[in-house]
């Protein structure tokens, strides 16, 4: 689950890491009454949405005066912001960020992940702030300082000292780096993050070292024991299906093809999605009614499939394990009924009482087509879709 | 002889008593050997009780000194499964597989780290197990699609695990055993490892490594394979169509960075030597190709 940045922020503030004073303002009024509580001279006025590049797109401005602060947030607000992560349409901006300025030294890029080989936390650091690491991993990976962080021990002062001297900041402020790296552990521990960035980090003129932005993933799979963190859930910056999709514990992802799929388990979900494109179909979304779903979720997932208009086709594609071909049949059956299906729907059933789930649709005497094996049934759904 | 367990291993089941735990464990136990196989239960709780004719324990020790099983197969929910696995492997349980799917990784995290030194093995999680056909079934997936046979399969994934089991065997091509490492980015036995046991097992000829999006794993193992490995191995990757940045289900399944794409593991299978399909339908018949040379 990802969040905005001034929401980071209060976190890393939380775990003692120090950012720019901001207040978040969701209109022109409140974006100018905050510039004028912040004080000062310089503001700097930033668009919140989860996208990353947000500057690059004219989603941050910089304001001399409070009339500056004014025409930049009538400018950002309500804009579509179109970045390299938002695709074409862009996300619309709902709320800003009102930060004071900061005179900037030096950038520097602090990153969190999770390391699947080496099976731990790792800290990436370099002196390359502002820019995106994979183009420094690309093309100066001698710039990006890496350290495995040990569970029990957590990022010790030694090694926050080294990579902060490694990146370059100053003597002088290395106590403040060294409080910074160490928050900003704790934080992706405490919150169960998979991801999080400080891009840039930055050492002021007056001697500072601050969160200039922040950038978190949280473990949708730990949200449970982190309420605070669901309460940061803005629904705006997400897909409406896949917000529909999750009240019902349908995993779905929306593409831009037009041949929907509805699939049992992860793997075989993707396989699905490149077998159609293998054929000659472009797949329109990613469906995965899990291991056992009833009736309603089949309905459910229907629905979903449905609400995209550019569809023209459907593939149920299930090998029952612990599903029952028999039971993910009647739901086949029952949500064809219930939403009056106007697009071809081709089928395959493998596995746990197939036989039975056949005959369930045969008899249903909708126009349901057969797919006898992944291959029959990607080359019938792409036909059907075509028009064929 | 088969890999990691046989018609001999002895079982305790962590979570047996749940929902989910009770429905496989009927399940396993009505497969092949499994009557003899699955001996004790876990559950703190309900220690003295019988289900199916399994005695329960408070805790894995419990359950280890009284059975002599050497092997946990765990259906705890995901919020307790990461001490399931702690205290199996406190407990110096051979193997533990654990099906729970969910698991926070932070959690799997910390219990990797307390497994380092320790001599317990990892299968998952959010895996479906591990079948030797016609002798053991740990896990949940379908018992009879599988026949025996010689064919080693290992997979990140559920479902297409069974979508090339069933192809392998609609061709008469039996398994000797099939293992799903689960698709959870932080986990136990990697391909590599279980590709290493399969060039060992002599009831193995061939192996169909089945991958997905994510990580790394798939090109570790392709390169090992490339200078160890003694038998063909036929490679399937899902997610060639999976846009960047999200979660495609599986925990694991996303490229981030731009890493973890399918057609880059692809690229390196095949440099590797391993023989690739793009198309899911046709491991079965990639397969059969191969072993007629």
């Amino acid at each position: 689950m990802k969040i905005h940045e001034y929401q980071g922020k209060e976190i890393l503030r939380q775990f003692g890491v120090r950012t720019p004073r901001g207040v978040a303002c969701f209109s022109v009024d409140e974006a100018v009454a905050a510039a004028q509580q912040l004080g000062g001279a310089v503001w700097v006025v930033k668009a919140q949405i989860h996208a990353g590049g947000r500057g690059k797109g004219g989603g941050v401005k910089v304001a001399r005066s409070l009339e500056e602060v004014r025409s930049a947030a009538q400018h950002i607000l309500g804009m579509h912001l179109v970045t390299h992560q938002t695709g074409k349409e862009g996300q619309v901006v709902r709320r800003l960020l009102i930060e004071e300025g900061a005179q900037i030294v030096k950038e520097y890029y602090l990153g969190m992940v999770i390391d699947r080989s080496k099976q731990r936390v790792a800290l990436l650091a370099s002196s390359e702030g502002g820019m995106e690491i994979e183009e420094v991993a690309a093309h100066t990976p001698e710039k990006i300082h890496k350290v495995w962080i040990d569970p029990v021990a957590g990022l010790r002062d030694a090694e926050a000292d080294t990579v902060a001297r490694d990146i370059g900041i100053p003597a002088a402020a290395l106590a403040q780096a060294r409080t910074a790296l160490q928050g900003l552990y704790r934080a992706f521990v405490g919150k169960d993050a998979m991801l999080a960035e400080i891009n840039p980090l930055v050492l002021t003129a007056d001697g500072r070292v601050l969160a200039l932005d922040a950038k978190f993933n949280f473990d949708s799979n730990a949200l449970y024991r982190h309420p605070e963190i669901v309460a940061y859930r803005d629904l705006d910056e997400e897909d409406p299906a896949e917000i529909e999709a999750s009240k019902f514990d349908l995993s779905y992802i929306s593409l831009d093809g037009d041949i929907g799929c509805l699939v049992n388990g992860a793997g075989l979900a993707m396989a699905t999605m490149d077998i159609i494109k293998l054929y000659g179909g472009n797949p329109a979304n990613f469906l995965d009614v899990g291991g056992g779903a009833s009736k309603e979720k089949v309905t459910e997932a229907f629905k979903l499939m449905l609400h995209n208009p550019n569809l023209r086709a459907i593939l149920v594609n299930i090998f029952g394990g612990i599903m029952k071909c028999d039971v993910i049949a009647e739901g086949v059956v029952a949500a064809v009924r219930e939403v009056h299906l106007s697009v071809p729907l081709v089928v395959r059933l493998e596995g746990t009482n197939v036989e039975l789930g056949k005959k369930i649709l045969a008899e249903s005497g909708l126009p349901i087509i057969s797919g006898n094996d992944m291959a029959d049934a990607a080359e019938k759904v792409v036909a059907a879709a075509r028009g064929a | 002889m088969s890999i990691l367990i046989n018609k001999n291993t002895r079982v305790m089941t962590q979570g047996m008593t749940g929902k989910v735990g009770q429905f496989h464990t009927v399940n396993c136990k009505a497969y092949a050997n499994g009557a003899n196989c699955f001996v004790a239960g876990v559950n703190p709780k309900k220690a003295g009780e019988l289900f199916e004719d399994i005695p329960v324990f408070a805790s894995v020790r419990d359950a280890k000194q009284a059975t002599g099983a050497t092997v946990s197969v765990i259906y705890v929910p995901p919020s307790g499964a990461a001490a399931a696995i702690d205290e199996a492997v406190e407990a110096d349980i051979d193997l533990v597989i654990c099906i729970t799917e969910g698991i926070p990784v932070h959690d799997m995290l910390r219990t990797r780290y307390k497994m380092q030194g320790k001599r317990t093995l990892l299968i998952g999680p959010n895996c479906p197990g591990l079948i030797i056909p016609d002798e053991i079934k740990i896990g949940i997936m379908p018992g009879h699609i599988h026949r025996k046979g010689r064919i080693g399969v290992v997979s990140r994934s559920g479902t297409l695990t069974y979508e090339a089991v069933g192809q392998l065997t609609a061709l008469g091509l039996g398994q000797s055993s099939c293992v799903g490492i689960g698709g959870d980015p932080i986990n136990g036995l990697k391909h590599l490892d279980v590709m290493k046991l399969f060039n060992d097992d002599p009831e193995t000829d061939a192996v169909v490594m089945v991958g997905e999006i994510g990580g790394s794993d798939e090109e570790e193992c392709a390169r090992w394979i490339k200078d160890n490995m003694k038998k063909p191995v036929v490679g399937f990757i899902a997610g060639i169509t999976a846009p960047p940045g999200k979660r495609m289900g599986h925990a694991g399944a996303i490229i981030s960075g731009g890493q973890g794409g399918a057609e880059d593991k692809l690229a390196v299978m095949e440099e590797c030597g391993i023989h690739i399909t793009r198309n899911p339908a046709e491991m079965g018949r990639l397969m059969q190709k191969v072993l007629k040379g």
